[in-house]
């Protein structure tokens, strides 16, 4: 039997915020939901949300769940987590907050937090219009056909959560977990993002010390991976580019990079700033053509 | 109180089998294979249990060979029948045999035999025609249960042992379920190898024995020492062996009351079956053990019911991905090709002769509330079957 945490056991024997929400019908207020899993999988959980539009917060949050004691609670949990908080500041909850929300899970289980942070995503994509299948398959060969799982998301379960071994990616993402015939993939996965670890760590030691002299361009000799890429340019924005928009009464959040595409989302002064567009392109894209890749292109959403 | 319907996975000991066993742990510890009158009472034991333990299965007590559990039986039958004919490369078994089985088939794999994992129907049940489809005359041996652990689906061992013979391959079989359930009789059977397990009858754990017919030629498995003739060595685990013993004693008097235990068992299944919708009987149809029900519970999962059961007080089990440590549902159930909507919600319930009317009483009197709660948080219900039901055929194919 599982030894689960006091707080799983509560939250599984008497969840809260089961159910789904109707939508009311009122202004300023949208429902929406967000899928993840299949009866296939062995769990699946749909989230439902209720959206204040003007202050794109979350007003309620409800659960329909197939799967497990965890799952469950996994589930519930991620409701009371999210409830009043912004889409944004949603965005950025990690499986692991859900785990410690619940005062840890057996790392065999972790898939079950991992799934709640999915359906998270899942559901405010889909209320910002935002492909959840292009969002999830882009870049995505599947590695685990059993599970249907694709690069993709083993990548970012494996830098997350910092995971090091084939195991614990199985327990993350269940890849692995059926015939086990990609778990050879998986480890070359892992041993990659290992060895590029390194060059990850340097690059942006690089940009900066280019950024100081004016000398040519700082890109990387060797091209970079999409963990890299994603990676360097979070660090820019975060060094280089807020700093600057804070100072102005704004903000800017990474949401997503398609190829080349850098989604951004523009907060606080800058979202309702007329000069929005001067910001885009000359604060932030500059400098991330700057520092990271010249074929950059940033964009709103 | 604890509702203990667990049986397939184990069973309590017997008062009468731990107050036989008792004095071999405590004043009776000599060791049989002492040339000492203390040695030898215990040796005179040990061949009682052999006598008791033969008399079960219609053998002759040279026949049995004691060892420590149903896997090291499974292990060194496989082993001693391809030792018997190391000229032949083939195997047959099932694909719902016990890992112990199919551990050892995937190993042999490697080593260059092949294997042969017949298929199972939605009811659990074999295709002769498939087994004699694929036996050759470089088939050493054929491996099978006698009943499934899951869902207590019986196999017919006389007529495959039957076609095993015509093809002169050793036939082997597992009947670490069927022991003490159903009666059988070896002396008129084509059966070379029987593997048994002491904790599934009422014996401690750690005790087992192997049936080898007279004649077959066996290679031992474990070396070392002139225990049991030669054919298994290791120093006796006497009062698990006189336990064992006294099991099979006890479980041929209550073969005779067997029936009590398949009303009780079909009391729990027509009970939820129809108090509870979209309830199925994995294997429901086939011929079964008296003791095991696997109902399958749509739209939920395994795991979750299990533990809901379990804060009722009531022990049982799921061969749902979560409990089992693996992420894949029951190779068995798989293997019958049961949709998903059934496959991640089945939960086993093994009976024993322990059971009372009572405890079925208070499954069936907390099932319907358990199920209703876990399929109200549930995204999925019985309106989108027919979605679901082309999902899972999309996603089996
Ligand atoms: S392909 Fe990943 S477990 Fe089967």
């Amino acid at each position: 039997m599982w030894d689960y945490s006091e707080k799983v056991l509560e939250l599984f024997y008497n969840p809260i915020n089961q159910g789904t929400i109707d939508d009311p019908q009122e202004p300023d207020v949208a429902v929406v939901y967000g899928e993840v899993g299949s009866i296939a999988c062995g769990d699946a959980l749909r989230l439902h949300l209720k959206i204040q539009q003007s202050t794109d917060s979350i007003l309620d949050a409800r659960f329909q769940t197939f799967g497990c004691t965890s799952a469950i609670a996994s589930s519930s949990a991620l409701t009371e987590i999210i409830k009043g908080k912004t889409l944004d500041e949603a965005l950025h909850i990690t499986n692991q907050d859900i785990a410690n929300f619940l005062g840890g899970l057996p790392e065999a289980k972790m898939h079950c937090s991992v799934m709640g942070q999915e359906a998270l995503e899942a559901a405010i994509y889909k209320y910002r219009g935002i492909e959840v299948e292009h969002h999830e398959d882009d870049d995505g060969t599947l590695v685990c056909t059993c599970y249907g799982i694709s690069e993709k998301k083993i990548r970012r379960a494996i830098a997350e959560n910092r995971l090091t071994t084939v195991e614990q990616v199985t327990n993350y993402v269940k890849a692995g977990g059926g015939c086990g015939s990609c778990l050879a993939d998986i480890e070359d996965i892992l041993l990659e993002i290992q060895h590029s670890a390194e060059s990850v760590k340097v690059a942006p030691a690089l940009a900066l010390d280019k950024e100081q002299s004016t000398q040519a361009l700082p890109y990387p000799s060797t091209p970079l991976t999409n963990l890299q890429k994603i990676t360097l340019i979070q660090q820019v924005i975060d060094t280089e580019v807020r700093p600057l928009l804070l100072a102005d009464g704004g903000d800017v959040s990474l949401h997503d990079v398609e190829g080349d595409r850098v989604l951004v989302k523009l907060q606080g002064a800058c979202g309702s700033c007329p000069s929005s567009t001067e910001t885009l392109k000359y604060a932030i894209e500059a400098k991330l053509k700057d520092l990271v890749l010249p074929s950059l292109i940033v964009e709103a959403i | 109180m604890v509702t203990y319907l667990d049986n397939n996975a184990t069973t309590r000991i017997d008062p009468d089998v731990l107050a036989a066993m008792l004095p071999y742990l405590s004043e009776l510890y000599g060791n049989p294979s002492s040339m000492h009158s203390f040695g030898g009472q215990v040796g005179a034991a040990i061949e009682t249990a052999r006598e008791q333990v033969a008399a079960l299965l219609g053998a002759e007590p040279t026949e049995i060979i004691f060892n420590s559990c149903g896997s090291e039986g499974n292990n060194t039958a496989i082993h001693a029948a391809l030792a018997a004919q190391p000229e032949k490369r083939h195997i047959v078994t099932t694909a719902v045999e016990h890992p112990a089985i199919l551990a050892v088939c995937k190993h042999l794999e490697k080593r260059g035999y092949t294997v042969t994992y017949l298929s199972v129907d939605g009811r659990g049940e074999l295709d002769l025609m498939e087994l004699e489809a694929a036996m050759t005359g470089g088939t050493a041996l054929v491996t099978t249960m006698y009943a499934n652990n899951e869902t207590g689906v019986i196999f017919p061992v006389e007529q495959i042992g039957a076609i095993a013979k015509a093809y002169g391959a050793a036939y082997h079989v597992d009947a670490v379920q069927a022991v003490g359930k159903v009666p059988i009789d070896l002396s008129t059977s084509p059966i070379d190898l029987l593997t048994l397990s002491g904790h599934k009858l009422h014996a401690p754990k750690g005790i087992g024995a192997l049936y080898v017919r007279k004649g077959f030629r066996f290679r031992p498995f474990l070396l070392g020492g002139h225990q049991e003739r030669g054919r298994r060595a290791g120093t006796h685990n006497v009062p698990g062996i006189v336990a064992l013993g006294k099991a099979a004693e006890l479980a041929q008097i209550h073969l005779a009351h067997v029936q009590r235990e398949a009303e009780l068992r079909d009391l729990l299944e027509c009970g939820i079956l129809t108090t509870i919708p979209d309830t199925v009987v994995n294997g429901g149809g086939a011929l079964r053990l008296p003791n095991t029900t696997n109902i399958g519970f749509k739209y939920i999962e395994g795991e979750a019911i299990l533990f809901m059961l379990n804060r009722e007080g009531i022990c049982a089990s799921s061969g749902s991905a979560c409990t089992s440590g693996s992420l894949d549902p029951s190779h068995v159930l798989t293997a019958m090709g049961l949709p998903y909507t059934i496959l991640h919600g089945s939960i086993r319930f093994s009976l024993s002769r322990y059971t009372t009317e009572a405890e079925i009483r208070q499954v069936l009197a907390v099932m319907p509330e358990i199920v209703e709660r876990l399929r109200a948080l549930s995204p999925f219900n019985n309106d989108q079957a027919e979605w679901l039901q082309e999902r899972d055929l999309a996603v089996a194919t």
